[in-house]
This record gives C-alpha cells, structure tokens and sequence, in this order.
C-alpha cells in the first residue's frame, strides 16, 4: 500500500491503513494508531486526528454484524425511518449500540449511494437494496443462524 | 452483489457511457476489446495533447460531479510544462444524497473508466491516477482493483501501454466516511493522509494539487464519457444535448417513482417526461409536490417548475441546478419540514468543521428544523430559517454551505404553507 504513492509520501496511507486495519482488528486501538503512525512515518497525533474525523473509523469494537440503514432522503421517502425504527426494535439497540453478545451493532447512517434502490442497508460492506422489515428480519435470522 | 442496478435498456434511453451495462461479463477486459474499447486510447495516441483537449471543448461535456465546470477547460488549466510530476485523480466520493450513479459505471464499465483515465494521461502528460473510492463502497474498490490488475496483466496500464510507449500506473484510494471528501480540495487533503477539510484557493489543483503538484481532478462519469468523445468526435458527443451542455448523462432518478432506477439521458431531456414515462410515474396516482433535481443540495423545484429541460443553463434559470444526476420525487403527501430536517440533519452531520458559519449555521438551522417537527415551531422561526441560511451562503471555503443553505431557502420559501401548519399550537393561538 505504501508503495502506491510517491517518494516520501507514506502520510498518504494513513486513511485506507487505518480502514483495512480495523476490518482486521475490530477497533481502533492506541496500539494500532502508534502502529500506523510508524509504517506511515508522521506523529501518532496526525493519525489520532484522522481517526476522529471519518464516521467510518472506531475506537469501539463493533458488533460482528454491523447493520447500516440509511434514512436519508431518497430512502426515507420510501420507509428507511421505519425500518431503522424497525431495526432498533428487532435489534433491541439504537445508534452506534452493540448487542450484549457482540454479535450485531447498528447506525443510522447517512446517504450510501442506493438510492435508486431504496430503501437500503449495508451489513458489513454487503449492500441491500429494497429492504421490506421483513427482509431485514430474514437477514438478521440468517446471520443469526450462521454463527 | 445480489441486485442488478441497471435497468432493462429503455427506448427512452439515449445509452453512451451506460451502452455496455448488460452485456456478458461486460466489466471484463475482452467484453470491453469486443466493444469498441481502447480505440479512443490509441485514436488519441495520433492526436497531439491541445487536439485532445479540443475535442473535449467541442464536445461541451461540463463535470458530473455537481459543479458542472467544462471539462475541456478544466483540462487545459493543467500546465502544458511541469518540473514536478503531474496527478490524475479520480473523484469516486459519490456522496450527494439521490446520487448513485458511478457505483455502475465502476461495477459493470470499469475499462471505460480506465480508458478515460488513461487519455487524460496522456493528454496531460500524467503518468501516475489515483482512484478515490468512498469507504462504503468497498466492493468496489475490490472491483476496480481486479479490473486495473486485468489491465496491467494484459498491458492497459503500467510500461509501454499497447505498444505506444505511453507509461502510466492507476491506484484505488479508500475513503472513510467523510462527504466533505467529495469537494475537490478536501479530497486531496484525504488522498495525503489528512482530515478531509477544504483548501483556500487559488492555488487550484490544476496548479498545485495533490502533492502540491499540478493535478486534474474529474468526477467518475466525466472520466466515462471521454473515450465515447474521443472515439467519436466531440461534436458527435455535443449533437446529443443542447447548446453548451453537450452529451448525455447518467440520471439517478429516486423517491415516489414506479420504476426508480439510473437512467442515461441526453442533456435538455424533459424533466416531467423523464419522471412519467422514464421512471413509469407516480405511484397511486399521486400528483408530483417537489423535485430535487440534482443531488440534496440543489435547491428543490415546486411541481410547476418542473415542466423544464434537465440542462444546467435550463435548471440555472429557474435559480436551481444540475448538480450530480440525483433526482429525488416527491409526491403530494410528502411533509417538507421532515424533508427539511432531513437534509439539514445530513449536513450537519457532514460539516468538516473548518468554517463558523457551516460548523454553527447547519446545527443551528437543525436545531430549529427539529423544533418544527416535533410541533414547537414558532413563527419567527420561518424567517429566521431563511435570514441564517442567506448568511451562510458565499461565506465558507467550500461548496457545503453553500449546499446545507441552499435547499433550505427554497423549501422554506416554496412551501411555508407546510411550516405555517406545524406552528406550535400556541403560537397559533396568539
């Protein structure tokens, strides 16, 4: 990855480090920052201050499950507020909340590019598009089941 | 990826950039060879680099990202001489709430994209691109990796493409959650490593850019369009459209639509002929209330404003714009405070920070939205609304207040009726 960008420009690795970093660990962690900031050679404040910034990077472990519903304008016109409401309940959680088995965590996230598809939920970094409560109900069994 | 995000190929459809959706393994380098690809490529390998970047301006292609700039002038603000390498970015951030177009034209054209990348390479004289691909798209960032690999191992990109002696090597970039990365300047702050928060300018990238090197930076579509251009003819491209908005573009249509769907149509298309036959009407027979016509940060038109062409001058002269492609309809049961509140929710959420009145305004119009729609709106609120949006426009480094302001003048302007209703039962009273 370090190699992609020009002579003395490791810095630029800091964000996609980061992102490939945390679908390995589960968080972001101080260690983990200490450690990208030595690959990408700046201060581990540099990359402390990009950690904070993308809605995407997290301190906290996740569920194994992340349930992302989008409730912006193309989806909520057609049901997302509904079914993150209806995620909320079938989950028994809220925004940025973990389940107490660590298996499934949920956010209500902001326009993630399906909205002629809508409504949409991204679990992970799978999309699905046209999402009925019910289908959710169906995906969370089946992931559910799977463990 | 369980959806196909294309459409069946409508009559209604003028198919360019879109024209091999559909076909087998189309994101295949042999799919792409059998159908026309890399002609442009070494068409363009004949042309010097200002006849290149004619044709460009012959074509009237403006960027699809939302700003609409020409392209062809875009390109030729790069210097012709450099002492320091030159950078081809690719602006694959599609964050604009109703946009959702360059996730298929990544997904099932991603050789065009390359090819388009690779002429601007040439004409440029860049030999290194970096793709800047939203963090959420993850598949396709894998994706396009497959793709760029196919075209090193068959010599597309890296030493000596096809024989013409042209080098050129093309990276993907991850993103991480950030829409303020979809602004040019900001995106390259992220590509080095940094929070995604907009430079001054000038200096422009095309002057100092990535690296502080001259840098072209265009969005995924426009990269799209230009081996068709070049292929083709600019003019070919420009006879598609109107008058200085030449060619055709990816409509992402969304919202109280039969058949939402991505759609490529010409520009100067009939907004209320794509929405009722493109995308099959309203459902129930509801009548049209409002349309966004390009992206969330448009400002929205009411129905009798509709009956335009989808061009940018068109969408300019009734004080909106073009914007991404994202057009989201609303029907006549649709409240507009929560519309409001919605998109003020987004950018708020979205400020990077940088500039007070962004950073204060968007929360703050926020806060009052929420009041409206949880019933405590109170009638000096509407004008204030309005009165915090005009102070926010023009005054931020970049285009997101411009973009959190402008759709608020217009909801609260074209549907107070909307607002008046919600006004706190005492405040009525009184």
């Amino acid at each position: 990855m370090l190699q992609s960008y020009p002579e003395g420009r490791k810095r630029s690795a800091v964000v996609p480090m980061l992102i490939y970093a945390q679908d390995e660990t589960g968080a972001i962690t101080p260690e983990l920052i200490e450690e990208v900031a030595k690959r990408c050679e700046v201060a581990p404040l540099q990359v402390d201050e990009v950690v904070g910034y993308y809605s995407m990077l997290h301190r906290q472990p996740l569920g194994k499950y992340h349930v992302q519903v989008c409730t912006n304008i193309s989806c909520m016109l057609v049901g997302g507020t509904e079914l993150y409401e209806h995620a909320c309940k079938k989950l028994g959680i809220g925004h940025k909340e973990v389940t107490a088995d660590g298996q499934f965590s949920l956010e209500e996230v902001e326009c993630m590019g399906a909205c002629s598809w809508a409504p949409a939920v991204e679990i992970n970094y799978d999309f699905h598009h046209h999402v009925t409560p019910e289908r959710l109900d169906q995906l969370i069994e089946g992931l559910r089941k799977s463990n | 990826m369980p959806t196909k995000l294309f459409n069946e190929p409508s009559p209604l459809e003028t198919r360019v950039v879109s024209k091999r959706f559909g076909l087998a393994n189309s994101a295949s380098l042999d799919t792409y060879l059998a159908n026309d690809g890399f002609k442009a490529f070494l068409k363009a390998r004949e042309m010097t680099p200002v006849q290149i970047v004619d044709e460009l301006k012959a074509s009237s292609l403006r960027g699809r990202g939302g700003a609409g700039f020409p392209t062809g002038l875009k390109w030729s603000f790069v210097p012709r001489t450099s002492p320091k390498p030159k950078y081809i970015v690719i602006n694959a951030d599609e964050s604009e709430p109703g946009t959702c177009k360059d996730r298929l034209l990544m997904e099932y054209d991603p050789h065009q994209l390359i090819e388009g990348i690779l002429i601007a390479g040439f004409a440029l004289d860049a030999h290194k691109g970096y793709l800047y691909i939203r963090g959420e798209y993850r598949y396709l960032i894998d994706h396009m990796d497959r793709a760029i690999a196919e075209a090193y191992s068959k010599g597309y990109l890296g030493k000596n493409i096809a024989g013409t002696g042209f080098d050129f090597d093309l990276y993907t970039h991850s993103g991480a959650g950030a829409y303020e990365c979809g602004e040019e300047t900001a995106l390259l702050d992220s590509l080095e490593g940094k929070r995604g928060i907009p430079r001054m300018k000038p200096p422009f990238p095309a002057v100092a850019g990535a690296w502080a090197s001259p840098t072209l930076l265009n969005n995924v579509e426009t990269f799209s369009a230009v081996p068709a251009i070049i292929r083709d003819g600019g003019a070919a491209f420009a006879a598609l459209g109107t008058p200085k908005n030449g060619g055709t573009r990816l409509v992402c249509i969304s919202g109280h639509v039969n058949k939402p769907g991505v759609y490529e149509l010409p520009l100067g298309y009939p907004m209320l002929k794509a929405i009722d036959e493109v995308a099959g009407g309203i459902p129930g027979g509801k009548k049209l209330k409002a349309v966004v016509p390009g992206g969330s940060s448009c400002p929205i038109l009411k129905a009798e404003e509709c009956d335009i062409p989808m061009d940018y001058d068109s969408l300019a002269k009734v004080g909106s714009m073009l914007g991404s492609g994202g057009m989201v309809v609303m029907d006549e049961t649709t409240d507009m405070v929560k519309v409001a509140l919605r998109i003020m929710r987004f950018y708020a959420h979205e400020s990077c920070g940088w500039c007070i009145p962004c950073r204060e305004g968007t929360t703050w119009l926020r806060k009052i939205l929420s009041r409206f729609d949880e019933g405590g709106g109170r009638k000096e609120d509407i004008s204030l609304l309005g009165e915090l949006s005009k102070n926010m426009l023009g005054r931020t480094f970049c285009a997101l207040g411009d973009a959190a302001a402008m759709p608020t003048i217009s909801i609260v302007d074209k549907f107070a009726d909307d607002f008046e209703k919600r006004l706190s039962r005492e405040m009525v009273a009184v």
